[in-house]
């Protein structure tokens, strides 16, 4: 058996860790162990490929592996749980600039840095030319989009300013990249020629990027990185294909395929459609439902504490403000101090609550909220009409009940929690300002409903320390 | 017996069915973790660098293939990290 047998073999097994790895990562019990036998699988992956490429100088290849995986471990290590959505985005971006720069890397070594005069496709094969300029493309692409999101994210950049004739001024820089890049590989035989060509592939893409993802709204940014994910693994797969490396094109064709189920099934939850999503509309017709609010009632703490003091059950429903004011401890507190007396406390989770699918588990598993009182949108909304109190925590356009009884509205239709139906909502929110539909809010204007401003942190921390001393 | 490139066009497209089958009727707890998962992997592109900084004289090709494997390790190690941390505290346990 030749190494070359060996590596091809053990490449099945690397394989076979990705495919289980993901499909275990896909259900809640098998999660955590999927994610260990996905890394696995990209062990196995480096530790076949040092075995293929034999001896040679491993002085760039240690370099690299211990600088990158510092930088990684250290942001990770750093990061904070509301940042998490964040740093996925810029760990995209960074594969998929790593894609691009693969493909950028070979057309250098194996065509500009060698001596004479040919095209890229005598010197590389037509199959790797095609694959390289959709590397360069889809790659940087992906990371200019990446880096714009994760400023999205973040609130860094809060405009979402209109591209005059975007769609087409799209179309237009991806077949000029594509077209240019493609006569470079293919008839430019002066190679420092083409690699000036080259680069101006890159600045397009750097441009389609920013183009396709500048009008999007931050609530849709979720959508977008696991769009741009999908394609980070497209950029991944061309590369495999330009290295002509099977391994390769099977995991980035994975990876591209199912980011894209992905994204779909992420659509279905918030219940936009892609296009929609893509397009840029949201909250184009919010200016409607902009307004003044009316009749709106607000509590300090202390009388507020006094009612869940005297309630029987309580469901706290949290929203990004929860996250960004890192408040999860405060409302593990307060629950607990809830707890105590008796009281029955849930959490009800809204899918899209966040600034991501899931954000709100993760958060509050920081805080080591029990799983038990979480709740799904599907299984607590028939409990709110029996229950005494809800606290709304930072969250907006998830509990606007315009998505239930207002047609025009922008968000109509989406699934919501009917936090209306319980007998008394207190919300704790820094100010009447939008969600990021950008409407106006009916649930804090009813009459049942008490507006605890301040910092979500602040407030939780005063009911639980209320709600414990009235013992 | 098919060349090179067909087979190639092979693998993609029957990986590209496994990929649109593996994923259906995640729970929404899983979105944002079995992003990052799948992030994560598309830092397969660590073996493509792996192959191409192989010679010690430095040039173009060579920072530019560095670049890409210090960037792609980063997405790796970072992101089945980050996938880690996040489902270290629910679902992992139970």
């Amino acid at each position: 058996m030749t190494i070359t047998d060996l590596t091809a073999l053990l490449a099945l097994g690397s394989i076979a860790l990705f495919v289980i790895g993901l499909k275990r990562l896909s259900r809640v019990r098998t999660a955590r162990s999927g994610n260990a036998l996905m890394a696995g699988g990209m062990l196995l992956a480096v530790l076949i490929t040092l075995l293929e490429i034999g001896l040679v100088d491993y002085r760039w290849i240690i370099t690299g592996l211990v600088v990158g995986g510092g930088i990684g471990v250290a942001i990770v290590v750093r990061a904070q749980a509301t940042q998490m959505p964040e740093i996925v985005a810029r760990f995209n971006g960074f594969g998929g600039a790593a894609s691009a720069l693969v493909a950028l890397s070979l057309f250098w070594l194996a065509v500009v840095e060698v001596p004479g005069d040919r095209t890229t496709a005598d010197a590389l094969g037509a199959t790797a030319a095609v694959t390289l300029v959709l590397s360069v493309l889809i790659g940087t692409a992906t990371l200019s989009g990446s880096i714009l999101a994760e400023l999205k994210l973040r609130g860094t950049m809060s405009k979402d300013p209109r591209v005059p004739l975007r769609t087409a001024v799209m179309a237009g820089l991806v077949l000029i990249g594509l077209g240019v890049g493609l006569f470079a590989m293919f008839s430019l035989a002066d190679t420092g020629v083409a690699a000036l060509v080259v680069i101006a592939v890159v600045v397009a893409s750097l441009l389609v990027g920013i183009v396709l993802v500048l009008p999007i709204g931050g609530a849709d940014m979720p959508v977008v990185i696991s769009l741009l994910n999908s394609l980070s693994g497209l950029a991944a797969a061309a590369t495999g294909f330009a290295l002509s490396n099977q391994l390769l094109i099977i995991a980035g064709t994975i990876v591209g395929a199912a980011g894209l189920i992905l994204t779909q099934i992420m659509c279905v939850a918030m219940n936009r459609s892609l296009v929609n999503v893509i397009a840029g509309s949201f909250g184009e017709a919010g200016d409607v439902e902009h307004g003044e609010y009316g009749h709106v009632v607000s509590a300090d703490a202390e009388s507020a504490a006094m009612v869940l003091e005297a309630a029987g059950s309580v469901i706290i429903v949290p929203g990004y403000g929860l996250a960004a004011a890192r408040a999860q401890n405060a409302a593990y507190d307060l629950a607990r101090a809830l707890l105590d007396r008796g009281t029955q406390v849930r959490f009800a989770i809204h899918p899209v609550a966040g600034r991501m699918p899931g954000h709100m588990n993760v958060v509050l598993a920081e805080a080591e909220v029990p799983y038990e009182l979480l709740f799904e949108m599907s299984e607590i909304n028939p409990e709110f009409s029996q229950t005494d109190v809800a606290i709304v925590v930072g969250a907006n356009d998830v509990v606007n009940p315009a998505a239930n009884d207002t047609p025009g509205s922008p968000i109509a239709g989406m699934p919501i929690l009917e936090v209306e139906n319980a007998r008394r909502v207190f919300v704790i929110k820094r100010s009447l300002s939008p969600g990021y539909a950008g409407i106006k809010n009916a649930l804090f204007e009813r009459e049942h409903t008490v507006m605890l401003f301040g910092d979500a942190k602040e407030v939780l921390t005063e009911l639980a320390g209320e709600v414990t001393q009235a013992r | 017996m098919m060349g090179p490139l067909l087979i190639s066009l092979y693998v993609f497209v029957l990986a590209a069915f496994l990929g649109f089958e593996l994923i259906n009727k995640v729970p929404p707890t899983l979105h944002t973790p079995l992003m990052s998962g799948a992030n994560a992997m598309s830092g397969i592109t660590v073996i493509g660098a792996l192959t191409l900084v192989t010679v010690a004289s430095p040039s173009v090709g060579i920072v530019l293939g560095l670049l890409a494997l210090i960037l792609a390790s980063i997405n790796v190690v970072g992101g089945f990290l980050v996938t880690d941390r996040m489902l270290a505290t629910f679902g992992g346990r139970k």
